[in-house]
């Protein structure tokens, strides 16, 4: 193991994935979009140039082309940049890859890699801070992978580079980037589907994805200080969803918080609390609790954006809540 | 300029299959009730450029076409009894019923998407082909779609992606919007798109775009092998446009056979057909036109053409009783092959 920050972790994943199977091509190398950690991408750059396309400003375009490349067996790897532009790629990435497999009755798969960097990013404004999972998650078809971490950004990028035969949408948080972890020496890719419980607890648990992870690690340490236990269940992939792993955490201890910064309405916290309301009702001692942003667009006053941020406060004021705790 | 007797007669065979086909289907439609729940559409008058594309496409080409696709799998091979019966939702159908009229993909065949979406096929015919060209495979990507399409953006990206990359794609659009006086060249004013001709727009990022008569069999088929030849050899993207007169069947939102089945003597004596297809039987319909050139040609004789019709009408409805005696899909069928 090695200590890794977020973004060299990744670089190295996409690195692994090129040179262990020639068809992992680029469709830009934008991973980092303008991040401070950007520089890391280089690397990808410095070794495999040849396998790189430049694209022109064509999200749409370029998606499909690499559906259609994915078809007929390639496995492209497409930097989209800001998960906002996506939506330039709508029909591609929702009306063409996710239903490709289903159309032709399971004959034609597409195993591209849609990489976006989403989130409140600080300043992103209203058109560059989009939270995209939630919408992705209801177009069935496609995977969603949201890692919280620089193993498991490694993990999961080699499964979905290298493995899977399905179309994937792996949402990288612009805030992670710079977060720091341990890291395998050997390459270890990380299933689709199987949650990691990154904080055992007794009293509660907190399901957190992407960015809501490090954030609710936090939480947790301020509330073991209170005498309040939590369990911080990160289920790493949307779709496929472990709900195994959280009901089996709800069980053992009878709260939940859920957690996601996106929008709360037909969110991804929505969708975890309703999973929890209706597999797991019997185990639950209080009502779940959702941490999510607000419905409204992210603004770019920095004000205004850090009061609808989903922030460690606010997870540390739900968790007390569902304790029956005095909210601060 | 003329084909050889065994090619022209597998052309109007294959129009021929394709036409009866597409009438089985509208008959399925109107006839038949449940068959065909929804809308659907046909490729009768446009047979000349989808039997001439896939004529000069070879076995590993790829093709990606549109919700009226049925006469492009049937070109490229598709078996009929299949074919129909993916159109009804049969599980002897290409996608075991799953897709329906406006997908049937066959991928046995190459043909890998039929987008039912205006447009949607572009990008992953240039897909396909930036993946020929990575894999560096002598393969083809070849993508029809009407006019409308190109209104759409993915046009406008795909067509210059697949310019800056050279890619091997055939960008073949059947504009069936075309007016007889306007259909060999020219201007074609549109009300949907400010172009004079459409080969402009892809002319102006430097793809050889040239337009064809989509109603001259053998003026598409000499066209399409010289295009997909000229890619093939690693000229970069080519753009046809097919230029394609309406069948008059086709003007109301569902299928209309004035006076019926197709026959062959409305081929010979237009006069005797019903009103609305006279006109279009005298100079625009691709199979009355190619009958009467190669009878006029002595390639066949009009004896020739009713044993080849009542041949193909009788494998036409063999594949419909095949269609129809398979079983529906399974309602349950419908949690299957989200994911791979």
């Amino acid at each position: 193991m090695k200590e890794m920050i977020y973004a060299d972790a990744l670089a190295l994943a996409i690195c692994e994935a090129l040179e262990t199977d020639p068809a992992v091509t680029l469709i830009n190398a934008s991973y980092g979009g303008l991040t401070p950690q950007r520089a890391c991408y280089n690397v990808i750059r410095e070794r495999f140039a040849d396998r790189i396309v430049d694209s022109p400003i064509a999200e749409l375009g370029f998606c499909g082309i690499a559906v259609g490349a994915a078809m007929t067996g390639l496995r492209p790897i497409v930097g989209i940049s800001t998960g906002a532009f996506s939506f330039e790629a709508w029909p591609q990435i929702i009306n063409e890859a996710a239903v490709a497999c289903y159309g032709s009755a399971g004959q034609v798969t597409a195993p591209v890699v849609f990489h976006m960097l989403t989130g409140i990013r600080g300043a992103g404004a209203v058109q560059h801070s989009h939270a995209t999972q939630a919408m992705f998650c209801n177009a069935p078809g496609l995977q969603v992978v949201m890692p919280s971490s620089p193993a498991d950004a490694r993990g999961l990028m080699l499964t979905c580079a290298l493995h899977s035969r399905n179309p994937t949408v792996f949402i990288d948080h612009q805030r992670l980037q710079a977060t720091t972890g341990m890291v395998e020496e050997k390459i270890t890719p990380i299933p689709l589907g199987v949650a990691e419980v990154k904080r055992v607890g007794n009293d509660v648990t907190l399901v957190a994805v992407g960015i809501m992870v490090p954030r609710a690690l936090e939480a947790a340490e301020i509330l073991a200080r209170e005498g309040i236990s939590v369990e911080v269940v990160d289920p790493r992939t949307l779709v496929p969803l472990d709900k195994k792993t959280i009901l089996a955490s709800v069980a053992k201890t009878g709260r939940a918080v859920v957690a996601d910064e996106s929008q709360l309405t037909c969110g991804v916290a929505a969708e975890l609390a309703a999973v929890i309301a209706e597999e797991g009702f019997h185990s639950l001692k209080a009502p779940i609790r959702r941490v999510g942003i607000p419905n409204v667009p992210v603004p770019c006053h920095q004000d205004e954006e850090e009061f609808i941020t989903p922030s460690t406060d606010k997870l540390v004021d739900a968790v007390r809540a569902v304790c029956g705790r005095t909210v601060n | 300029m003329s084909v050889s007797a065994e090619t022209a007669i597998r052309n109007l065979k294959m129009m021929l299959t394709i036409r009866r086909a597409e009438e089985k289907v509208i008959s399925f439609a109107t006839e038949h009730t449940g068959l065909i729940r929804g809308h659907y559409h046909v490729y009768i008058g446009q047979e000349a450029s989808g039997v001439a594309a896939c004529n000069a496409l070879g076995p590993k080409d790829y093709v990606f076409t549109t919700h009226r696709n049925h006469g492009h799998v049937i070109a490229r091979g598709g078996e009929l009894g299949r074919v129909l019966a993916e159109i009804i939702g049969r599980s002897d159908g290409y996608n075991g019923g799953r897709g329906g009229t406006f997908h049937v993909i066959a991928p046995h065949l190459g043909i890998l998407q039929t987008s039912g979406v205006v447009g949607g096929c572009m990008p992953l015919a240039a897909g396909a082909a930036f993946s020929i060209k990575t894999r560096k495979t002598d393969q083809v990507s070849l993508v029809f779609f009407g006019d409308g399409s190109m209104e759409e953006g993915a046009f406008y990206e795909s067509i210059n992606m697949a310019a800056l990359w050279k890619l091997p794609v055939v960008f073949v659009c059947e504009n069936n919007g075309a007016p007889l006086a306007s259909r060999k060249g020219g201007e074609i004013p549109s009300n949907s798109l400010n172009a004079k001709r459409l080969i402009d727009i892809p002319m102006a990022l430097g793809i050889p775009s040239v337009i064809v008569d989509g109603a001259d069999m053998e003026a598409c088929d000499a066209l399409m092998k010289d295009v997909v030849a000229g890619v093939r050899s690693g000229g970069g993207p080519a753009f046809v446009e097919s230029r394609i007169t309406r069948w008059p069947g086709n003007a109301a939102a569902f299928p209309v056979l004035h006076g019926g089945a197709w026959r062959i003597d409305w081929a010979f004596d237009p006069g005797n057909a019903p009103a609305p297809l006279q006109d279009w039987l005298s100079h625009s319909d691709p199979l009355a036109l190619y009958m009467r050139d190669c009878v006029a040609r002595g390639v066949v004789t009009r004896a020739d053409l009713d044993r080849m019709d009542a041949a193909v009408v009788a494998q036409v409805n063999e594949a419909a009783a095949f269609a129809v005696a398979s079983p529906p899909r399974k309602a349950e069928s419908a949690l299957e092959h989200v994911f791979a």
